[in-house]
């Protein structure tokens, strides 16, 4: 019986993995072959020297990466005094912590983008107290704005930060922490030397998730960016949707996979490096 | 002396930061839906923060069945394309979360990735790409090719909710339904599928979200004139603000506040201890 139980459960796997390979795998070939091939530019890269030889362009594709990197840093920093509030909390307060970072994910980003433009806009609060306090002369706004855009993608992208990092403080071995103490570690020695890196798995999840979700929120980038803030994901929109230019539509697509991808990668093998990870 | 009141300090600073740096970090995570909600029950006529006074007089606006049609059926559509979409799910996603508990553990770590790549990468992406590949077999964009793309991408979250379930099964169960006489596929459906429910309805909840809130996929791949919730939204978003969607938002907050605390209890989305 449980030779059984370890074994014949590939029928139950093969229609999902045909859907995946088949529908989501497949297209994704057929997208890297069709960026290659059609198309009047010349050569097997012609799409794509086409792309890259306007430095307008490349541009776009720096400032999508320094975007989503500035709002990964932001939610690292906004991420970890919601984390420590977790970790030291009672029951209560996790419960509540785990809340209230779930409920503004399941909420439309649609939603949040709409509340920000609100909070963001020349009548909203945001400009009325930078106004008060005398940090802007005249009222104006901080729609448009790459500052605002930042403020905005950050808390949007939050959860996918704080969720990952409280799964991994919650099974965290308490004793470790308690042993610190007794050996008379003050709390911040203990932040930095023992919490921040058992924690480091959770982080480096929480900032390919977040970098992820950041380079591509088409919503919230062309509402809140504005036409004067222009991202990798809206030049592939206008590509199909404005100049029904499917071949660099889909080489632009490729370079957004490619560069955010070796961003990702390049975390996801930091996760693996063991002398940064499990090594207290 | 100085060297002890020096570490009192320090810890004095690091509670405070504990606790009122986190206090303040879980405001800004959680003020902009608390705004939204607030901007639904505006009196005024456009959308400020905050608002003069209270009324619903925008959700009698979104109720009102001549003025707000089009986003009724907008609503409609892009109800049917998520009810189809977690449906769908069901089929591959349930007895794939069974199978992967009762497979070698190495297998399982070679084919998990396959199964949750449309979790990584970019739905942005996929759209275009499920564009040219059905343009190429002669299929043009329909609700239909929707429905797929909503099922491909957000089907993994049903596969993960399911399989922590699937995961915490007693094995007891199963053999026994199986000394029984039970065939593996007559257990699969009468003992197995019951229990993974809590997963099911926790993962159902996910996609169901997901769908109604997609534009990415959805703008590529709906055929043109169809009406779907997500683009209107996005298109009242870019033209001056129609109060109204502070009304569909506040619908938006409401229902996913009740299925998160259905899900909670059933099947948290996070333990505290796992």
């Amino acid at each position: 019986m449980i030779a059984s139980l370890k074994s014949g459960g590939l029928p139950f796997l093969l229609p999902m993995l045909t859907l995946m390979l088949g529908v989501f795998i497949v297209p994704f070939g057929v997208l890297a072959a069709y960026s290659l091939m059609a198309g009047d530019a010349p050569g097997l890269l012609g799409n794509y020297a086409d792309f890259l030889s306007d430095w307008f362009n490349v541009e776009v594709v720096i400032d999508t990466i320094k975007l989503a990197a500035m709002v990964t840093v932001a939610a690292t920093l906004v991420g970890t005094p919601i984390a420590l509030l977790y970790w030291h909390g009672g029951s209560f307060v996790r419960q509540a912590v785990v809340f209230l970072t779930l409920l503004p994910l399941l909420t439309s980003n649609v939603v949040r983008t709409f509340a920000w433009i609100v909070l963001l806009g020349r009548e909203g609060p945001l400009v009325a107290i930078t106004h008060a306090l005398g940090l802007t002369e005249t009222p104006t706004t901080f729609m448009f704005t790459e500052g605002g855009l930042v403020l905005a993608q950050t808390q949007i992208e939050l959860p996918l930060l704080v969720l990952p990092l409280i799964a991994v403080l919650s099974r965290l071995d308490a004793r470790l922490v308690e042993a610190a103490e007794i050996s008379g570690a003050g709390p911040w020695r203990i932040l930095g030397t023992v919490l921040i890196p058992l924690a480091l798995p959770g982080y480096i999840a929480g900032w390919i998730l977040t970098f992820a979700s950041a380079t591509t929120n088409f919503v919230t980038q062309t509402t809140i960016g504005g036409a004067r803030h222009i991202y990798l994901p809206q030049y592939v929109f206008r590509e199909v949707g404005v100049l029904f230019d499917w071949p660099s539509a889909a080489a632009i697509s490729v370079i957004l996979v490619i560069s955010t991808g070796s961003v990702m990668l390049a975390l996801a093998m930091l996760a693996r490096h063991p002398r940064l990870v499990g090594s207290v | 002396m100085f060297e002890r009141r020096s570490s009192r300090i320090a810890s004095i600073a690091y509670w405070a930061f504990v606790y009122g740096g986190g206090g303040v970090c879980v405001v800004f995570l959680i003020a902009p839906v608390v705004v939204a909600m607030l901007l639904s029950f505006t009196s005024a006529k456009t959308l400020q923060f905050p608002p003069p006074g209270f009324s619903l007089q925008w959700y009698a606006r979104l109720i009102d069945p001549v003025a707000s049609e089009q986003i009724h059926i907008s609503a409609w559509n892009s109800v049917k394309i998520a009810i189809l979409a977690v449906l769908g799910s069901l089929v591959f996603t349930v007895p794939a979360s069974y199978g992967m508990v009762r497979i070698p553990a190495r297998l399982a770590n070679i084919l998990e990735p396959i199964l949750l790549a449309p979790l990584v990468l970019p739905a942005l992406v996929f759209g275009i790409a499920l564009l040219i590949t059905a343009a190429l077999l002669g299929f043009r964009p329909s609700t239909p090719l929707v429905v797929v793309s909503h099922l491909v991408v957000f089907g993994p979250l049903m596969f993960r909710t399911t399989a922590g379930v699937a995961a915490r099964l007693d094995p007891g169960l199963e053999d026994a339904s199986m000394l029984l006489g039970s065939s593996r596929l007559g257990t699969f459906r009468r003992i197995i599928v019951p229990l993974l429910t809590p997963g099911v309805l926790a993962g159902a909840f996910l996609i169901f979200v997901q769908s109604i809130d997609n534009v990415s996929m959805t703008m590529f791949l709906a055929p043109p004139g169809t009406s779907v919730l997500p683009l209107r939204m996005y298109a009242m978003l870019e033209q001056q603000l129609d109060p109204r969607i502070a009304a569909i938002s506040g619908v938006l907050i409401i229902v996913s506040l009740v299925a998160l605390i259905v899900v909670q209890r059933l099947a948290p989305l996070l333990r505290d201890k796992d």
